[in-house]
């Protein structure tokens, strides 16, 4: 545990360094003795605690074309200053600089064994990169109020240089980082729901304990060609599969997907498929696998040209139970694949 | 489970015939059934043509 005053490294970019705009964005990263620009809003809301003994300076464009080379010019810069924390940004909306942020803390907590804290707004992308590695102090998305944000930082920050006890997300300001933590509550779970209807039925505010998962917004792409000339997938998350299920897909919580060839075939001979899928009665669908993937139709539709071409492949996993991380991985490399292939649209059976 | 899918941000969204055979109906003829599943592919390739800017149900005209 540290005690006494902290010594401190603060990382800016060009502009909060005070080397300029995006003028200056492609300069790489060098170090300055003391506080400089943001820093001193650092140096002032530290007070005697601590003293910001040097300021790491990095451009934005820099930081964010070069990426791990950056990082790894940047670490040895704090380590020669030997902090007791290191406090970066904050970089409020600008998405280079919190990448940059949430980065470089990163690499000096896990290489430097250093504390390190950083600040953004919600909707800046080195938040949802970093916030499970990185403990990120939630800031607006302007730097209209710096001293009264970085006050939070560096409150944060303090505590964990001190290894004192960090506690919940929304009491200390920063993004939830994913861990769950064991507390003895002070009333059973019937009693706190109940409290919870009864404020929720009084128009009262209330907490929910169980935070839902938040979709992120996904723009919907535009078919660019017409159908009569478009390459048409069929994926599903129905699990049909090949007899015999070769590729391991499991029957719930799926981490796996399969990609069968439909090549040459007028329609799908339900001997020649099975479904290990717990999540639905599969039966009607193993009598006829038509039922979840639609060969048939689509070759018929292939043929009279509705569409330009049926794609020979069908992607296939089982959808349930499976986890937002695994669909999310699963998708990508589907679509990658698809994509590489020529396909222009996918139609996706869900059960 | 068109609610869901409006939910988590899917952008077209074509209802089908159920969640134990999304494209098929057991109790109608083969040819019948075989017609649904036409119907609901069809209008699959309609939402592909129409541009959505929102979660979008795509339901029979």
């Amino acid at each position: 545990m540290t005690t006494g005053i902290l010594r401190v490294v603060c990382y800016v970019n060009q502009f909060f360094g005070q080397l300029g705009g995006e003028d200056k964005a492609g300069v790489g990263p060098q170090v300055v003795a003391g506080a400089v620009g943001a820093a001193r809003a650092v140096q002032q809301a530290l007070g005697e605690a601590g003293t910001v003994v040097a300021t790491v300076i990095c451009g934005d464009n820099y930081a964010a074309e070069q990426g791990e080379r950056a990082v790894a010019e940047m670490v040895p810069l704090v380590a020669a200053a030997h902090p007791d924390l290191v406090i970066a940004g904050p970089a409020f909306l600008d998405g280079r600089y919190g990448v940059a942020c949430g980065a470089l803390c990163a690499a000096v907590q896990a290489e430097l064994k250093i504390p390190a804290v950083t600040g953004m707004q919600a909707e800046n992308p080195g938040v949802d990169l970093y916030r499970r590695q990185v403990y990120i102090v939630q800031t607006g998305a302007e730097a209209a109020r710096m001293l009264g944000e970085v006050k939070r930082l560096v409150a944060l920050g303090l505590k964990l240089a001190r290894a004192e006890a960090i506690g919940t997300p929304g009491a200390e300001g920063y993004f939830a980082r994913g861990v769950t933590r064991n507390v003895v509550a002070g009333a059973s779970a019937a009693d706190r729901a109940t409290a919870m209807l009864l404020d929720k039925l009084a128009g009262r505010p209330f907490a929910s304990e169980v935070p839902r998962p938040v979709f992120p917004n996904v723009p919907a792409p535009r078919l660019v060609k017409t159908l009569e000339g478009a390459t048409i997938a069929l994926v599903t998350d129905g699990g049909l599969v090949p007899r015999g299920n070769p590729d391991g897909i499991e029957a719930l919580n799926a981490t796996r997907y399969g990609a069968y060839s439909i090549e040459g075939k007028a329609g799908l001979e339900a001997a020649q498929y099975d479904n290990p899928h717990r999540g639905y009665d599969t039966s009607w669908v193993k009598q006829d696998p038509h039922r979840l993937v639609p060969v048939d139709v689509a070759r018929e539709l292939e043929q009279s040209g509705a569409i330009g071409k049926l794609h020979e492949t069908v992607y296939s996993t089982v959808g349930v139970a499976t986890t937002l991380a695994h669909s999310a991985r699963m998708g990508q490399e589907i679509a990658e694949k698809l994509r590489a292939a020529g396909v222009d649209a996918v139609i996706l059976t869900s059960t | 489970m068109t609610p869901v899918a409006v939910m988590v941000g899917a952008n077209r969204i074509v209802p089908a015939a159920g969640i134990i055979h999304p494209l098929g109906n057991a109790d109608l003829s083969p040819e019948d059934e075989k017609a649904l599943r036409r119907r609901i592919v069809e209008q699959a390739l309609q939402a592909l043509k129409t541009e959505v800017v929102r979660p979008t149900v795509f339901t029979a005209a």
